[in-house]
């Protein structure tokens, strides 16, 4: 039997292992695949509780639609970002990137 | 008389004028500005008059005019206007203001001549004619403060002009916080009166006044003592004679013929509810006058100063004025207030116009004698007359008229002072007759130690005087003809205490017992200072030094004022007060800025920049939160 | 024990596995493999539901689309130092426990609450879940009640700036 809570675990894992990741990675893409980790989390979230509580509607389907639709605007504008920190620094590293300090 | 406004408008529009652009206009041209304005305003002021007392009596007086007058601030029952009075005593004042403000103007050409801040000058000026013009043609009390105390500023602003003189500095400070003083009596005066007869009016005849009747004493002796302090009334003259610092056109326009005379004016505007509801507190205003006349007559008779000497006998003057007003007293039968009764109203005013001229005088004429020798000591004169002949005669013809000669002005003013004063109790009368003599003695001292005696030599060897440039004499000129026309104005036609036309008629036992104390002091000033070398003045020095010491340090009230500010004042209500205001105060805030810079020290190092940091930070308060909520 | 269920076993298997596997992995070239086992297993988590088109998205844009994205932008960037760089220890494990810590929290609150949801079953087209591609686009495209075209204009829009920008902030100056 596949109970609501059981898809909830793993979308709670996925999130903590993004969260983990984006603590504990030094590259800046790593960090940004954790981030897609946690997002992808959130959107199994909005279609579980969509279909498990609330068959009858879609708000959970049509949310989780555009949560991707957002991720991949949100990928590839950072990814512009790294590449062009890149050209500059030749790293890409957070701890080198400090200058958002000032 | 709509146009009246222009008279306010004119000196208004000057003033910001020429202290807006200060310096970028030259100075010629700031002067030729103010003393246009001036004109103007001089020419309305008389064509105002002319209009004003040409017109047709009703019931035997001249009409009140208002031509404007606008809410200004309403407040419940009371209500503050603003606006233009005109009746025979503001219209009088216009006349003595626009005359003597105009020829100080033209004198300033001439004085100024050269001097650093010649635009700022006329601007002041301006401001300060401006002001005095709104405070005589007040229609309530409280505009008239208001102008009251844009005078005390003017005047502050040019007792200061030389601001790089500390004496100067710190006579202007002086003077404004003196009177500044006096002001917070007359303030809290108004407001009593505002309070209890619902009014800030001077329309008298409203049942407030009867209802209020009972507070009307305090409120007129509270607002006494704010005039004592503008008119340098014992025992707040402390002012007048520091104040000489200021320029000398200025002493003559504000310190002797206009400003100082507010207190007076304001005695005079208010003579109605004095007369009716404060009689006995007139007694004040008597003996403070005659102290005070007495007072600064003896002092004057000592300074070697000459503007001092003019200084203290202005305040002896003015207390001439002051005595005059109290000594009216109500009618006996009928009208309250009685033409004959109250003689003493009118003696006043007529004096306040006839000294305004001739004190103007005497204060351009020293002006002229200090262009000349560089110097307020008489000790640095002697024996002028020869270089500077038109000073010479019109000063001697001032002395001659603030003696009480006659036929000059001010023979006619200061018998009907006196006559009144005989009028109302013969003490004071004779006290006031023996500080007239007093008054014509010191001035021929003055008038001997400057034109005549031993020429300084050694002074005048490497500078000759000379007389002064028509621009300096032309008002002299023009004073000295009103000085000697003044005293056949039938005065007491446009100005009396109903309102209805009163003849002057001299008392002749009055009158001569007058000239002849005047023959007689002159005669002595002659005796005693006219030769090159004085014997008896030594003589007389060295039998009384302590006299004389006391006398020339003003007996010693400024010294009192000293001690009691600095000692009593400063040492234990003010060093307290600051001690407090420094550390409690100011250190409760320095420990506030104390404990955010060590704050935010001990904390910018969360500031790293580093993203995983803030994400730390970020989740931990969401674990927080969500603890928080699911508890 | 049907197939449906070992379905999803085998699909939340692979799913948490390879989450924990993409963070951990020391090289990033894998790490971005293992974020794409992980979209693939979430796409098949969708059709498991019944949202065959969500989870038919899922596989075009994320793991068609941004996967490959990763991909390009690490070969860009990254070169010779493919290896991810040490981190300490201490930090690791402190970021590891208090995860666990939080992950605990979470499933306890799951099971804590009493959800009234009824187990998942095999899709149909019967299920009132079900949802045709036809009106799917009349929902995503319709103004009135339960219509989406704000939201889907908006996320237009905001590919277009995506897409602008991307090139602005990219481009060689």
């Amino acid at each position: 039997m596949i109970q609501l809570e059981y898809l909830l675990i793993i979308s709670a894992v996925m999130l903590f292992a993004g969260i983990y990741g984006f603590f504990t990675r030094k590259s800046t893409l790593a960090m940004l695949l954790s981030i897609e980790l946690m997002l992808n989390a959130a959107d199994i979230n909005f279609a579980v509780f969509n279909r498990m509580l609330f068959p009858e509607g879609h708000e959970g389907y049509f949310f989780a639609i555009f949560g991707i639709a957002i991720a991949a605007a949100e990928s590839a504008i950072a990814i512009a970002i790294m590449i062009n920190i890149y050209r500059m620094l030749k790293n890409i590293s957070v701890d080198e990137l400090k200058k958002m300090k000032w | 008389m709509e146009y009246t406004l222009f008279i306010l408008l004119l000196p208004l529009c000057s003033f910001l004028l020429l202290g807006l652009l200060d310096s970028k206009i030259s100075k010629t041209a700031a002067g030729i500005i103010g003393t246009m304005s001036l004109g103007a305003v001089t020419l309305l002021s008389y064509f105002t008059a002319f209009e004003y007392f040409t017109a047709d009596r009703v019931n035997g007086v001249f009409e009140k005019v208002v031509p404007y007058n606008i809410t200004w601030l309403p407040l419940g029952d009371l209500h503050f206007d603003m606006g233009i009075l005109l009746d025979p005593i503001s219209v009088m004042m216009l006349i003595v203001i626009s005359t003597v403000s105009l020829m100080v103007h033209i004198y300033s050409f001439g004085y100024m001549k050269g001097e650093r801040g010649f635009q700022r000058y006329y601007a002041f000026l301006s401001l300060f004619t401006m002001s005095m013009l709104g405070l005589v043609v007040a229609t309530n009390i409280f505009q008239m403060y208001l102008f009251w105390e844009l005078v005390g500023v003017s005047s502050y602003l040019l007792i200061g002009f030389y601001y790089t003189t500390p004496a100067a500095i710190a006579a202007s400070k002086k003077a404004f916080i003196v009177t500044r003083f006096a002001d917070m009596f007359f303030l809290v005066g108004i407001l009593i009166y505002g309070y209890y007869c619902k009014s800030f009016g001077f329309d008298f005849n409203a049942e407030g006044f009867a209802a209020g009747a009972f507070m009307l004493p305090t409120a007129l002796v509270l607002m006494f003592i704010g005039g004592a302090g503008k008119s340098a009334m014992f025992p707040l003259h402390i002012w007048l004679p520091d104040a000489m610092e200021g320029p000398t056109p200025v002493s003559a326009l504000i310190h002797a013929a206009t400003m100082v005379v507010a207190g007076v004016f304001q005695i005079a505007r208010l003579f109605p509810l004095w007369i009716q509801y404060a009689p006995e507190a007139m007694t004040i205003v008597v003996w403070v006058g005659v102290i005070t006349a007495f007072y600064a007559a003896a002092v004057a008779c000592v300074q070697s100063d000459i503007k001092r000497v003019l200084a203290f006998s202005t305040i002896s003057q003015i207390a001439f004025m002051m005595v005059a007003l109290g000594v009216c007293l109500p009618g006996e039968h009928g009208a309250v207030i009685d033409n004959h009764a109250s003689l003493g109203y009118m003696a006043s005013m007529f004096h306040l116009f006839t000294h305004a001229m001739f004190k103007a005088l005497l204060f351009l004429g020293a002006g002229c004698i200090i262009h000349a020798v560089h110097s307020n000591e008489m000790s640095a004169m002697g024996g002028l007359r020869k270089y500077m002949p038109i000073t010479h005669i019109t000063f001697l013809i001032a002395c001659l008229a603030i003696a009480g000669i006659p036929p000059f002005s001010g023979f006619f003013s200061k018998d009907e002072i006196l006559t009144a004063c005989m009028h109302y109790s013969p003490v004071v009368g004779w006290i006031m007759t023996g500080v007239a003599a007093m008054t014509a003695f010191y001035m021929f001292r003055l008038y001997f130690g400057i034109f005549w005696g031993t020429e300084n030599k050694e002074l005048h060897a490497h500078h000759t005087p000379h007389e002064a440039p028509l621009a300096m004499t032309l008002p002299l000129m023009v004073l000295t003809c009103i000085t000697l026309v003044a005293g056949f104005i039938p005065f007491g036609h446009f100005v009396s205490a109903s309102g209805e036309a009163y003849d002057i008629h001299l008392d002749w036992t009055v009158a001569a017992t007058s000239i002849v104390v005047a023959v007689v002091s002159i005669a002595l000033a002659t005796y005693i200072y006219a030769g090159s070398r004085q014997p008896v003045a030594e003589k007389l020095h060295d039998a009384y030094p302590r006299l004389h010491r006391w006398a020339f340090k003003r007996f010693y009230l400024d010294e009192v004022y000293q001690f009691v500010t600095h000692r009593i004042i400063f040492a234990y209500i003010s060093r307290p007060i600051a001690w407090f205001d420094r550390n409690v105060v100011d250190g409760f805030f320095n420990f506030l800025a104390w404990g955010t810079h060590k704050l935010s020290h001990a904390i910018r190092g969360l500031q790293s920049g580093s993203v995983q940091l803030y994400a730390q930070v970020f989740l931990l308060g969401i674990l927080v939160i969500i603890l928080i909520l699911i508890m | 024990m049907d197939s449906h269920n070992i379905m999803f076993v085998i699909l939340a298997v692979i799913i948490m596995l390879s989450s924990i596997a993409t963070v951990v992995s020391k090289s990033i070239i894998r790490a971005a493999t293992y974020l794409l086992f992980v979209l693939l297993g979430t796409a098949g988590l969708y059709f498991l539901m019944g949202y065959s088109f969500l989870g038919a998205v899922q596989i075009m844009v994320y793991a068609g689309g941004i996967i490959v994205l990763y991909v390009f932008s690490i070969l860009l960037t990254s070169g010779q130092q493919e290896k991810l760089n040490r981190v300490y220890l201490m930090k690791k494990v402190a970021v590891g426990m208090s995860c666990l810590a939080g992950l605990a929290v979470f499933i306890a609150m799951f099971f804590k609450q009493q959800f009234l949801a009824a187990a998942l079953s095999a899709p149909s087209e019967s299920d009132a879940s079900f949802l045709s591609i036809e009106e799917i686009g009349k929902q995503m495209l319709s103004t009135g009640e339960g219509g989406y075209l704000l939201p889907f204009e908006a996320v237009s829009i905001l590919l277009l700036a995506c897409i602008v920008g991307g090139l602005i902030i990219a481009r060689k100056r």
